[in-house]
């Protein structure tokens, strides 16, 4: 009897999460390919050509033969879309920087702690990663505004005598991507630092190494992988990140997961916002795959 | 070791902490200012906790993300699960290659492109936007964490109990269900908590396949954002930092508790 059941429990097992990932992650991605070959058209859904199957397959390859990469030369000639991406680029790498460098002593002192406490202080880099993103984000617009409380602060203290500008611009952006993703660097961090066998920096100092060559020396190449991890997790997202320039960033501030927003929601022009998605999506895929990599081969390494 | 404890360390993990934890807790704070401008102390009041109460668009979209949430993290637990066990019991069938990356592909995609193209697919096929959109939409990428969590304790899963189970004469799926899913009991109840707080969560994936009628709570949260800072949204902010706060920490005193127990045994 249970010879039978196997095989069936297993189909089972693997093939209703496969499916519903393949028709609602998949094949969403071919629509979105598909729809940046089309025109926009005022219609709903507003693009054109639409695909009816019902009509026979000579009005299907018509519409197919409709198909132009208009929207992606589009792109490519608009100096707005191209600004768009650099930007994202360039602040996700400085965001992965300045969070590596808030993000690594954190973690290193982490492991440095007391036994006791390792497990509480883990607790509390996780904590604020459960508490909503959006939450957070809106407690920095109290901080930043200009009347805000840190400027509040600056002015009690007599630092300042006029109020810092900075809600709205790119710091604010930096400040926003830093704090929300830093668990997400420290994270890995710990796990590869915690693993780490110190008697190693013991051993480089006794041989006569200062203890910030002993760092640089064995510390730090240990942690790498921990390092590479972090940093992937805070640039993927930041790169199309949309909550934090849309609340924290000034309208000269150009990211590309808010110019598809409002290319999506403002202009209603899906097409354009499809190519946008997928020339992302495209940047992206080196990192993505990269990272998966490293996963992978780190969960082989566990079993 | 106890040596390497050094000042450093703890400067770091002074700032480190602050910097997570000021505006948290500065929010917090501020949500019981009396002074509608929210960055001007006018004194202690819970006005705007009664106030919050009283708005029943925010009351109504909390009862949409709650049900969302819960539907969404119960039907994703299940499927992640399942595609943890597939990804770690079945080495080789046709497509596990696809498979295992797209269950590890929405943990990095960017949520605009996520939130696109489902919706891009919801019109495709004439669904219209909604409570059940949003559902899918949130099962979909909640389930990827829940097949990472869940594999994560299944790889250190010890199978013969399990083989022992059916040598002794149960079904396979007995089997599982008495002795394999007690033991990683912890991990899919984790599970269910991210997926929950996933949805709870989400923004920008519910803003595309979401609809009339099926305004979540951060949707509303959001566009209150936009027209400027209020002292409502930080008293509903500092309820939701609230739940999640005790549920995260309910749940690593139960681990914690658990672990000390199974210490206990010989």
């Amino acid at each position: 009897m249970r010879r039978h059941l196997a095989p069936i429990l297993s189909r089972i097992v693997i093939w209703v999460p496969y499916l519903w990932l393949l028709a609602l992650f998949l094949v969403p991605f071919f629509i979105v390919f598909k729809i940046s070959l089309s025109q926009t058209a005022i219609a709903m859904p507003p693009y054109l050509p639409t695909i009816d199957f019902s009509e026979g397959w000579a009005a299907v390859r018509e519409s197919v033969s409709e198909f132009s990469l208009d929207n992606y030369f589009w792109v490519f000639g608009d100096p707005l879309y191209i600004n768009a991406y650099l930007s994202s680029l360039k602040i996700a790498a400085v965001s992965t920087v300045l969070a590596l460098l808030i993000g690594y002593p954190l973690a290193y002192g982490m492991t440095r702690a007391p036994e006791s406490l390792r497990s509480i202080l883990l607790m509390m880099v996780i904590l604020p990663f459960w508490t909503s993103f959006l939450i957070r984000i809106y407690a920095w617009i109290g901080i930043l505004k200009p009347e805000g409380l840190l400027n509040q602060f600056l002015l009690f203290l007599g630092v300042i005598d006029q109020p810092l500008i900075i809600l709205n611009t790119n710091t604010a952006i930096y400040i926003g991507i830093v704090y929300s993703y830093l668990p997400f660097m420290v994270l890995p961090l710990y796990a590869a630092l915690e693993k780490m066998d110190y008697s190693l920096v013991e051993a480089a100092q006794d041989l006569g190494c200062t203890p910030l060559m002993a760092f640089w020396k064995v510390t730090f190449p240990l942690s790498l992988p921990g390092v590479l991890a972090g940093s992937m997790l805070v640039f993927i997202p930041a790169v199309g990140e949309f909550v934090v320039p849309d609340l924290l960033g000034g309208s000269e501030t150009l990211m590309i997961g808010k110019t598809l927003w409002s290319e999506f929601f403002a202009n209603r022009d899906w097409p354009v916002a499809s190519a946008v998605a997928i020339l992302l999506l495209l940047i992206l895929v080196v990192p993505i795959v990269y990272f998966q990599r490293v996963q992978a081969k780190a969960r082989e390494s566990e079993v | 070791m106890a040596g390497s404890w050094s000042r450093f360390n703890i400067v770091s993990l002074t700032l480190g902490f602050a910097f997570l934890y000021l505006p948290i807790v500065l929010l917090v704070i501020y949500s019981f200012n009396e002074s509608r401008l929210v960055t001007v102390w006018g004194g202690f009041s819970t006005r705007w906790y009664g106030e919050m109460f009283n708005n029943r668009a925010l009351m109504s979209a909390a009862w949409v993300t709650a049900r969302v949430g819960f539907l969404s993290a119960t039907v994703a637990t299940v499927l992640g699960t399942m595609a943890a066990v597939a990804l770690t019991r079945y080495s080789n069938f046709r497509g596990r290659l696809l498979f295992s990356g797209m269950a590890v592909a929405p943990l990095v995609m960017p949520e605009v492109i996520t939130g696109l193209s489902l919706l891009l697919l919801f019109v495709a096929i004439g669904l219209d936007r909604g409570f059940v959109t949003v559902t899918l939409a949130h099962i979909t990428f909640s389930m990827c964490y829940v097949a990472v969590v869940v594999q994560s304790r299944l790889v250190s899963f010890d199978r013969s109990l399990e083989e022992a189970a059916m040598d002794l004469g149960a079904t396979p799926a007995r089997a599982f269900f008495q002795v394999t899913l007690p033991v990683i009991a912890p991990a899919v109840i984790a599970g269910w908590m991210l997926a929950f707080t996933l949805s709870l969560d989400d923004l920008v994936i519910a803003r595309f396949t979401s609809g009339p009628g099926a305004t979540t709570l951060p949707m509303r949260i959001y566009s209150q954002v936009r027209l400027g800072v209020t002292p409502e949204i930080n008293a509903i902010s500092t309820v939701l930092i609230g739940i999640v706060t005790f549920g995260v920490i309910t749940a690593s005193i139960f681990n914690k508790r658990r672990e000390w127990r199974n210490r206990q045994l010989p």
